[in-house]
């Protein structure tokens, strides 16, 4: 199959010759980047750049040459508030709600994720039967898609479902899952917990996998106890894969979007609308189309998000220096 | 060799390249059975022209609501499509004047075609109304013999209908005695019946008026008091349409206020599980409204051909293809000659025919604030705020005060922006 | 018996019985087979159930049918039910209509007498049966084969384009210095943080300029220099010895021959998971294609079943037989890819 590419192989060689030849090694470099960056910069960049354009219009056309320039209105009117931690007092209240229910659902979220990854790495870790199985188990989820996982649930919490089936048959009283604002946060939390929980297993796996057994060989001859053993040897050497772990679980938990759109509509009420939702629903969801608004509260998502990251690297970098 | 072949193949597979009739109309259609029938009704204008194939599309709900405006804005898109947001999508529209007899328009479609212009002084013709919707009450007729419970007359208000629905739902041990869907649009006719204005004298809308929170207020503590199925309104975040049909098809719900489109639904899926009837909208101080609605079928101006476009909606404006589109797609027809000629629905059963013909009869109660609501070009602005704030209120986020005090301020949001 | 309990509990070490970690670890391991599988095995049962069986609480494990019968005089097969109380008691009887609680009944032996019966008097006849129909009904409304190849097209040919230029990219920022290299990886690092949802309207708005709407390029171009994939393989190419490199450029390979024949053989598993992920990512993706594809013969899987969903009705009837088709060619994969994903996954997140 391989062999099949040679020819192909030969004339896309062709260029970088000429340009290693006539540039230097340095130059291929760029080469070698060219049709990444093309791509990039066209599809993702200049929208990103075209992003900028639309937080500082306002109005509800969508071709920029149709938007009156507000300068940092936008932004301005999304951050009026009386006091942050009251969303009722701010002038747009969804979108603290939104704020305040991602940062509620992201600390839930991550946290609890990270703890279960680790604790099934843990475990698959162990000499056991069927590892590639189990394995397998705890991935599947990830590669269903986002809609099919909020219908999964769904099905399973509605009304006249499963979970009310059960709980009747054992003698307790049905729960309206998704109408009880706590539960469905909780049943928020939980299925996106479901879904990618087995994405960060298999990296700790790894991590885990990483750590030489003679380590743990010696903390037996010294009768350590399993708790020791975790505590003191897993847990320092698994540093490193842990900060990935929860850099990605961060970013992606901040970007939660299309399972919980897909599961609650961010109900009841305002419960479960995460801040991905509010963008969406503004710029492009409902009517008015408030492009501007939604682009600014955007763009404030990604500072908050970098600033976030660089803080993780940053307290790690200082972690292992010290 | 033999990969090198299947490459090309897939290279210039017809998926990757724009195939160029030389007069293909794009028609871009939401409802599958309305389309079928649409699509099927081409055929004839295909005939009498030949060359030109209309191709039809059928997309989901979300698509023609939130993607083709985007399309549209870049001059992409189908040629023609059957749309909702009627006035919203207005300067994209082809004016079918110069092509079809006015008088013949006017004196078919009268009223329904203010409802795709812009303003008072706009005489455009910019779309077909290709069926006419009204909101309304359904009741499950059965559950009410069985608890005993009389029917309230036709000139009921909502008050009395909630106690009947309620014994009804005491009596049979049923969820819940009453739902409605969960839509602003939806809403808006009760809420008319109860004396809103939705706009003042100047005609500028204001949505909220003492009469609205006056009915939001009774829907608020209907669904905290267990009349309402609290599910549909609580059940869901933001504008999020959600319905109660499945409840009532169920035979879970005594009284389900939703609209004329749901009959065929009904029809098909309740079959003869119990009787149902259509009992329209309850009176108030306002009168006993529901609200118009339904889609149309309008023509896109940066198409090729405008003028065959043109000439498509013309053919399916007339007398016979447009009754044969009513009886078909079992809608109530926009078309004045075709409703006075009465429509003959064919194979229809008995419950859906009664049906029919009892939301004919609801028209002539439409209040003219309905109408004029339904024709505003901000409406499904309106419509996701009152969703909104109503359901704030609902799950008790804010009061209903606070919910409607935050329900101006974001209308006034919107007509700032809608007016830069 | 004992030899079986033995063999059960043996340990893979071999140092003997189980002790209770190992009854906590297979405890917790089943625990996660049933939350992780059985909510997709619930999905894949109910969507052979028939409408009025979904509807029913609380719902029964396996499909179950009511059964029918073709009775002389009707156009319809009738439902049959058993009497179990009343004047008729014992009898089979098909119903022809049900008024609220009376139905009208007929005896398949004798179709001419109509007989009036109170509905609470009577049990349906049923038996386990699976509704092939939810399916056929899909495949029917569906031109199945061809949002099949959309689908598969894009999947493969963007899957294809990304790995390449993204693998080319990595490679240039994990073994080269050149001035700009940081300033490429700060913005490959930065665009992570901006979700492709945001960017929806503009970036439709450029494709639209190159032309590529409602064409399957236009799905498959915007997508393919993804940060993730490039900052995913940089990681695991950093990883490589320099010495190998230089080695080779001793011998005077050029540039390219040490990405092609060196550099993408030594970075196997890092590919695998990135063409994994790719095709999930593609054959899922939703938003996106449903905003450039508008017209039906070039629509992907997703995009053709979620076409019939109304303004006004959600149909579980039909909604979880769809679910299942989306969903069953991803779990095919799986199947196959299965090691490699476990094996892959592990071998470049850990770096």
């Amino acid at each position: 199959m391989l062999k099949l590419l040679n020819p192909i192989m030969r004339l896309v060689e062709i260029p970088f010759l000429l340009v290693q030849k006539r540039l230097g090694i340095g130059m291929t470099a760029w080469l070698f980047l060219a049709p990444n960056l093309a791509l990039f910069s066209l599809f993702t960049f200049l929208p990103i750049i075209l992003n900028f354009s639309y937080a500082t219009t306002g109005g509800e056309a969508i071709l920029l040459r149709d938007r009156p320039d507000v300068g940092f209105q936008n932004f301005g009117n999304l951050l009026e508030c009386e006091n942050v931690l009251d969303p009722s007092s701010c002038r747009n209240d969804l979108f603290w709600r939104a704020v305040w229910n991602t940062v509620w659902f992201v600390v839930f979220q991550v946290g609890i994720m990270v703890i279960a990854a680790l604790a099934t790495a843990i475990v698959l870790n162990r000499k056991i039967r069927a590892r590639g199985l189990f394995r397998g188990v705890f991935f599947f989820p990830v590669l269903l898609s986002p809609v099919v996982v909020a219908l999964i649930w769904k099905w399973i919490l509605q009304r006249n479902g499963l979970l009310n089936a059960g709980l009747e048959s054992l003698g307790f009283e049905t729960i309206n899952w998704l109408i009880e604002r706590h539960w469905a946060f909780f049943w928020s939390t939980f299925i996106s917990i479901w879904a990618h929980m087995g994405f960060y297993t298999l990296i700790l796996l790894a991590g885990l996998q990483a750590i030489p057994q003679d380590v743990y060989e010696a903390a037996l001859m010294d009768r350590a106890s399993p708790w020791r053993c975790f505590r003191r040897i897993t847990l320092p050497l698994l540093s490193p894969t842990l900060l990935v772990v929860l850099v990605l679980a961060l970013i992606k938990g901040v970007q939660t979007f299309d399972e919980i759109y897909a599961f609650t509509g961010g109900g009841p009420g305002s419960a479960t609308t995460l801040i991905m939702q509010f963008i969406y629903e503004t710029g492009f969801g409902v009517q008015p189309r408030l492009l501007g608004v939604a682009a600014a509260a955007a763009i404030m998502l990604a500072m908050v998000l970098i600033f976030l990251t660089a803080l993780q690297f940053w307290i790690n970098r200082k972690k292992v220096d010290g | 060799m033999k990969y090198t072949r299947l490459i090309g193949a897939f290279m210039l597979s017809a998926a990757f390249t724009a195939p160029a009739a030389a007069q293909e109309i794009r028609f871009m259609c939401n409802d599958e059975p309305f389309c079928k029938v649409l699509d099927d009704l081409f055929t004839g204008f295909e005939a009498e022209n030949p060359g030109v194939d209309v191709v039809t599309d059928i997309v989901s709900y979300d698509v023609v609501l939130k993607n083709l405006p985007v399309q549209l804005a870049a001059g992409e898109g189908p040629d023609m499509a059957r749309v909702t947001d009627l006035g919203g999508l207005n300067e994209y529209y082809i004016d079918l004047a110069p092509y079809v007899d006015r008088g013949y328009w006017e004196d078919s479609f009268g009223d329904t075609l203010d409802w795709y212009r812009v303003g008072a002084d706009d005489d455009g013709i910019y779309g077909m109304h290709g069926d006419f919707t009204i909101t309304g009450a359904y009741i499950n007729k059965t559950l009410f013999d069985q608890a005993g419970v009389e029917i309230p007359s036709a000139d009921a208000d909502w008050d009395t209908w909630a106690q009947a629905a309620t014994a009804v739902a005491e009596a049979t041990g049923i969820e819940a005695a009453m739902a409605m869907d969960r839509s602003g649009h939806r809403i808006a006719g009760p809420a008319i019946s109860y004396g809103a204005r939705i706009f003042d004298e100047n005609g500028e809308p204001i949505l909220v008026d003492d009469a609205f929170q006056e009915y939001v207020q009774k829907f608020v503590d209907w669904n905290n008091d267990g009349v309402m199925l609290r599910d549909v309104w609580a059940g869901a975040g933001g504008g999020s349409y959600r319905d109660a049909g499945a409840e009532f098809i169920n035979g879970t719900l005594a009284y389900l206020f939703s609209g004329s489109w749901q009959t065929l639904n009904f029809d098909q899926k309740i079959g003869d599980l119990f009787d149902w009837q259509v009992v329209g909208s309850p009176c108030g101080a306002g009168g006993c409204s529901g609200m118009p609605g339904g889609s149309g079928i309008v023509g896109f101006k940066h198409t090729k051909h405008p003028e065959l476009v043109a000439k498509l909606i013309d053919y399916l404006a007339q007398q016979d293809v447009y009754a044969e589109l009513t009886s078909r797609t079992r809608s109530v027809p926009a078309h004045y000659g075709v409703a006075a000629a009465g429509v003959d629905y064919q194979d229809v059963s008995a419950p859906a025919a009664a049906a029919l013909n009892a939301w004919g009869a609801q028209v002539e109660k439409l209040s003219p604030i309905a109408f004029a609501y339904q024709g505003y070009k901000n409406n499904r602005a309106m419509f996701n705020i009152t969703v909104q704030r109503v359901t704030q209120a609902v799950v008790g986020e804010y009061s209903v005060d606070e919910a409607m005090e935050r329900a101006r301020d974001d209308l006034a949001t919107v007509l700032a922006e809608t007016a830069k | 018996m004992a030899r079986i309990v033995a063999f059960l509990t043996r340990t893979r070490a071999g140092k003997g019985r189980m002790d209770w970690t190992d009854w906590v670890t297979y405890g917790y391991l089943l625990f996660g087979i049933v939350l992780m599988f059985g909510p997709v095995a619930w999905l894949l049962l109910s969507s052979f159930k028939t409408g009025a069986e979904l509807e029913r609480f609380p719902p029964r494990l396996l499909p179950v049918a009511q059964d029918t019968l073709v009775v002389e005089s009707y156009d319809e097969p009738l439902p049959l039910f058993k009497m179990i109380a009343g004047d008729q008691e014992g009898r089979t009887l098909a119903q022809i209509r049900r008024v609220g609680l009376i139905a009208q009944m007929v005896d398949p032996a004798e179709p001419e007498t109509r007989l009036k019966v109170n509905v609470a008097d009577r049990e349906p006849i049923e038996r386990i049966a699976f509704a092939w129909n939810n399916y056929t009904d899909l495949f029917e409304r569906l031109n199945f084969p061809l949002y099949l190849w959309n689908s598969t097209a894009i999947t493969l040919t963007a899957t294809a384009i990304m790995l390449v230029i993204n693998s080319m990219a990595a490679f240039a920022l994990s073994k080269y210095k050149f001035r700009g290299k940081l300033t490429v990886l700060a913005l490959v690092i930065g665009t992570l943080m901006v979700p492709g949802t945001v960017l929806l309207v503009p970036t439709f708005l450029l494709v639209s300029q190159f032309g590529m709407v409602n064409t399957l390029w236009g799905v498959i171009i915007p997508g393919a220099a993804t940060p993730t994939g490039v900052f995913l393989l940089r990681q695991y190419m950093i990883t490589i010895p320099d010495e190998i490199l230089d080695a080779a450029r001793m011998d005077s390979a050029s540039e390219w021959k040490i990405f092609w024949r060196i550099i993408i053989p030594l970075s196997a598993p890092a590919i695998a998971v990135l063409a994994i992920l790719a095709i999930m990512w593609r054959w899922n993706d939703f938003l996106w294609p449903l905003i450039v594809l508008s017209e039906n013969d070039k629509f992907t899987l997703q995009l053709a079943l979620n076409s019939f969903q109304g303004e006004f009705l959600t149909d579980w009837e039909k909604l979880l037989p769809a679910t299942v088709l989306t969903l069953l060619p991803v779990a095919i994969v799986f199947m196959f890819l299965q090691k490699y994903i476990a094996t892959g996954i592990a071998s470049t997140g850990g770096k």
